[in-house]
């Protein structure tokens, strides 16, 4: 039919389509960064590529002056090596919390409303309390990431966990299965991909917290940088520390669709679920 | 039938609509010059406040046919960063960030004002150890790459040390108070008031502040030189009502009392606790006390020391090939390029204050 809800696109109008909104953004950040450079030739809020470009040059190729570093690649390392920390732990505890929740209800009486209650409060309302508890080195910023994603990950995996059909359970133990078999054997493996997609959709809020944790006190980091050259207006190191940090943040969500795929192809042959 | 109805009845509406737009729309061409100026809170800058709230600087403006619009913003930096990026006709800054944020951005600014120096305002706190010789291995932490790392570029010369001997730690102004009450913090470098705030904490020693370099860290009211050439009533107004301030809030009267209660209210605290913050602060309460600062040789010298501090920490932009390469224009002389004057300090119009011309 020719009506416009049946046009599909080929393989290659397909990517045409897709960078298009990319390239327009583009052509209009030059249009005004050309537009504001003509009137002042030093004007810092929108560089030239060019500036970019060398401004990117320097900090990823070129040591620093004062401290001998490749100042993105130290920048980098410090923030992956916390966000991943504060992420696998929330994992970790997400995981087992969830699923002990969902599984055990002497276990998700207590617990689950205090999950529910830690969850609602604004990590950010309370960074004050955690530098005074946490001190203020990487520990404190591991601490706001873990607090601020924890709860959400423990509460999706204990839905998912009380999700499981009755029949299964009730199967399990015809067969015999101990608590302890039930847990690791039946419910654990259905939980898994689940966990992967909490993951990824945390993982925006993740940085977030990073990054406002680093603004606060810190000596490197992604945003530490940001904050650091915000003193004095440099958009030509902070924007490609965004475009940087954007980057980062795809790969991650990337490697974990794909670990996903290949791990879980079961989760994704069926019902269309998790199809993002 | 019906259709054309809505049309005419449509087009009635549109033109008694657009009525207003045609009216209205032009009015603006006929109306006074608009300025916007920003200020943030800091004892020096709290007379804007009162400038503000007390109708000084609407009378100055009348006087001299424009309005001026004061604005307060919660963030410092971020004042200076709209300033430059053309959101402000003029703003209160420090002569370190005037050279760094819009001089460095190619935004050609004037010193209209120049207010106070810090006198004590900024200062290093040490924990548990009372001399600066101590500072040595520890982390510090400030707010890098402002006034404060200067402050502790300068005090490290005096001990024949260098950044190399501490390790800087960035902390963000909003958070320094809270930060300092962890174990973690032993040494922190900050202004006026979280540093009496600082002080308070036991066993909290003052080690080395700004009275002991007075006049580098200067504040300032800044305009962008093109809009103070093509307006000089801009500058007049400013700087009439400044002076207007400056003398009702000096002196013991009920009235100076009254107004400095006002900006101690505006900036957290109470009349006694904003009159310490002024004991730090070397107000220039008379222009030509702020005359003679300005035309000293002594600001040149300043600006370079500033300059230099800088370039060595990249804050001039990371094209800028020396510490000369943005001129900053006093009345003793430029320091730096002569044919890119970024920075002017203009004495003219407190000079005309201190002749009772405004």
């Amino acid at each position: 039919m020719a009506r416009l809800i049946n046009r599909q696109p080929d393989r290659l109008g397909r990517w045409i389509l897709a960078l298009l909104p990319f390239v327009l953004l583009l052509v209009l950040y030059l249009l005004s960064s050309e537009a504001r450079l003509a009137v002042n030739p030093n004007d810092k809020l929108l560089p030239s590529f060019p500036t970019i470009f060398d401004a990117i040059v320097k900090m990823a190729f070129e040591p620093n002056r004062r401290t001998g570093e490749y100042l993105l690649w130290a920048d980098t390392l410090s923030s992956l090596r916390l966000l991943l920390l504060g992420v696998g732990i929330s994992a970790l505890m997400g995981l087992t919390v969830g699923l002990l929740n969902g599984g055990i209800p002497l276990i998700r009486i207590p617990c689950s409303p205090v999950v529910t209650a830690l969850s609602l409060i604004p990590p950010m309302a309370i960074l004050p309390i955690l530098f005074i508890v946490f001190g203020l080195g990487d520990l404190a910023k591991v601490m706001l990431i873990v607090i601020g994603i924890c709860p959400i990950l423990i509460r999706d995996l204990q839905l998912k966990t009380l999700s499981l059909p009755e029949e299964q359970l009730i199967k399990a133990q015809t067969l015999g299965a101990s608590t302890s078999q039930i847990l690791l054997r039946m419910m654990l493996p259905q939980v898994l991909p689940r966990l992967i997609e909490a993951i990824r959709l945390t993982l925006g809020s993740a940085w977030l917290f990073l990054i406002a944790a680093e603004a606060i006190a810190a000596t490197e980091g992604l945003g530490y940088r940001i904050f650091l050259v915000r003193r004095y207006l440099d958009m030509s190191i902070i924007l490609p520390y965004v475009v940087w940090i954007t980057l980062l943040a795809f790969a991650m969500d990337w490697i974990l669709k794909v670990t996903s795929r290949k791990a879980f192809p079961w989760y994704f042959g069926r019902n269309g679920e998790a199809q993002g | 039938m019906k259709k054309s109805s809505f049309s005419s009845s449509f087009r009635k509406w549109l033109c008694v609509g657009l009525l207003p737009v045609f009216l209205f729309g032009s009015v603006p061409a006929f109306a006074k010059e608009k300025f916007k100026v920003a200020w943030t809170i800091y004892a020096g800058w709290m007379p804007w406040d009162y400038a503000a709230q007390s109708g000084i600087i609407k009378k100055w403006a009348d006087k001299y046919g424009i309005d001026i619009d004061v604005v307060q913003v919660n963030d410092y930096v971020e004042s200076i960063n709209q300033y430059t990026a053309g959101g402000f006709d003029g703003c209160v800054m420090t002569n370190m960030d005037a050279l760094t944020i819009p001089a460095a951005g190619g935004v050609d600014s004037t010193a209209l004002i120049v207010g106070d120096y810090s006198n004590g305002n900024d200062g290093i706190v040490l924990k548990g150890k009372s001399s600066l010789k101590d500072i040595k291995g520890q982390p510090v932490n400030l707010v890098q790459l402002s006034v404060s790392h200067y402050l502790l570029a300068r005090a490290l010369e005096t001990q024949g040390m260098s950044e190399k001997d501490v390790k800087v730690v960035n902390t963000s102004d909003a958070d320094i108070v809270s930060a300092y009450t962890t174990k973690d913090v032993t040494a922190a470098v900050t202004w006026n008031p979280l540093l009496s705030e600082i002080l308070k904490q036991p066993d909290s020693h003052l080690v080395f502040d700004s009275s002991k370099i007075p006049g580098e860290i200067i504040d300032l009211m800044v305009v962008k030189t093109d809009k103070l050439k093509a307006h000089p009533e801009l500058g007049k107004a400013l700087t009439g009502a400044w002076y207007e301030i400056m003398s009702e809030m000096s002196g013991s009267d009920a009235k100076a009392k009254e107004a400095r209660t006002a900006m101690a209210k505006a900036s957290g605290t109470d009349l006694a606790g904003y009159d310490q913050q002024l004991k730090a602060t070397n107000m220039f309460y008379q222009p030509a006390n702020a005359v003679l600062f300005t035309t000293d040789p002594h600001l040149k010298l300043t600006m370079q020391m500033v300059a230099e501090f800088s370039m060595q920490h990249g804050l001039l932009g990371d094209n800028a090939p020396s510490a000369e390469s943005i001129g900053v224009e006093t009345p003793s002389g430029i320091y730096g390029d002569k044919n890119n004057v970024k920075l002017r300090f203009d004495p003219s119009y407190m000079q005309m204050a201190a002749d009772g011309k405004l």
